[in-house]
């Protein structure tokens, strides 16, 4: 019992990026959940893989071009006369 | 955050023939996610500002060689990576081959910290600490897998186009992704566990 449900655990992992990304095989996806929904290790994993990708690309979201590097840069592409368009 | 498919917006016979007007525009469109980009692969702001300089610079000169094979977006962005990374082997020679690095043992997939920090607080998750701990970990990631990461994850270009912009095979770039992913997230679970444990303690 216990092997195989490590079996399953390895699989899951493999799969991991796959099933987030929504792009496993649907017969996969069955299988994977049915696991999940029973194997606790395996949600952690899981979740917190999520919240992973979720924090880096929320972080990222504030993130905006510093008007002085914008101002450089459109000067050095010789672009200062858009400089005033936003 | 997703960037919206802008190239139908682009005249690519204006953009060929020099208009400034709409390079102007497609600097102003993708000056910010190439940046960003820029940063997140060098971690420094000079060397990001420099490979943003550039981009665009080598991006005007060949324009006119464009086949529109990929998106344009998908092609600046391959610029940026190349500017990026020839900017990282540059003064590190003797570093290892990072593609090394890459093939690990089989039990690296195996996660170590099995801590569920998904539910803390946004506070928590969102601070300028964790902020600090998000930049740092990253860079721990072999620049192979951070790339595929940066460029997945973070600029939202699907496996397709991150594949393209790296010259990567499709699979190649699921493997790297499913490797930083797991790393990154054993990496924030090692932090988070201690934060867990910490609150515990205030709270008894």
């Amino acid at each position: 019992m216990l092997p195989m449900e490590n079996k399953t655990c390895q699989q899951l992992l493999q799969s991991l990026s796959d099933y987030i990304d929504g792009t496993l095989d649907p017969s996969l996806c069955d299988i994977l959940e049915q696991h999940l929904s029973g194997c606790e290790n395996c949600q952690i994993v899981y979740n917190t893989t999520l919240k992973t990708i979720d924090l880096y690309h929320t972080a990222a979201s504030h993130e905006v071009l510093p008007g002085d590097v914008r101002k450089r840069l459109f000067l050095r592409l010789n672009l200062e006369d858009y400089l005033q368009k936003e | 955050m997703r960037e919206p498919e802008r190239q139908s917006e682009f005249s690519l016979a204006a953009l060929k023939a020099g208009d400034r007007d709409e390079f102007a525009r497609l600097v102003d469109v993708y000056s910010g996610p190439i940046y960003r980009l820029a940063l997140k692969i060098l971690n420094d702001a000079q060397d990001a500002e420099e490979v943003l300089q550039e981009t665009f610079i080598k991006a005007y000169r060949h324009l006119s060689t464009f086949e529109g094979r990929s998106s344009l977006a998908t092609w600046l962005y391959r610029i940026a990576v190349n500017e990026a990374l020839m900017m990282v082997r540059q003064p590190h020679p003797n570093v290892v081959s990072t593609d090394e690095e890459v093939q690990t043992n089989d039990g690296e997939l195996e996660p170590l910290q099995i801590v569920d920090w998904h539910n803390l607080p946004e506070d928590e998750l969102l601070s300028a600490e964790t902020q600090t701990v998000l930049d740092t970990v990253i860079r721990r990631l072999p620049e192979t897998l951070r790339v595929v990461f940066v460029l997945r994850d973070i600029q939202d270009l699907s496996v397709k186009e991150t594949a393209e912009a790296l010259n990567l095979s499709e699979t190649a770039v699921k493997t790297r992704l499913l490797r930083a992913r797991l790393r990154l997230r054993e990496y924030l679970s090692t932090y988070f566990k201690e934060r867990l444990s910490e609150n515990s303690k205030r709270t008894k």
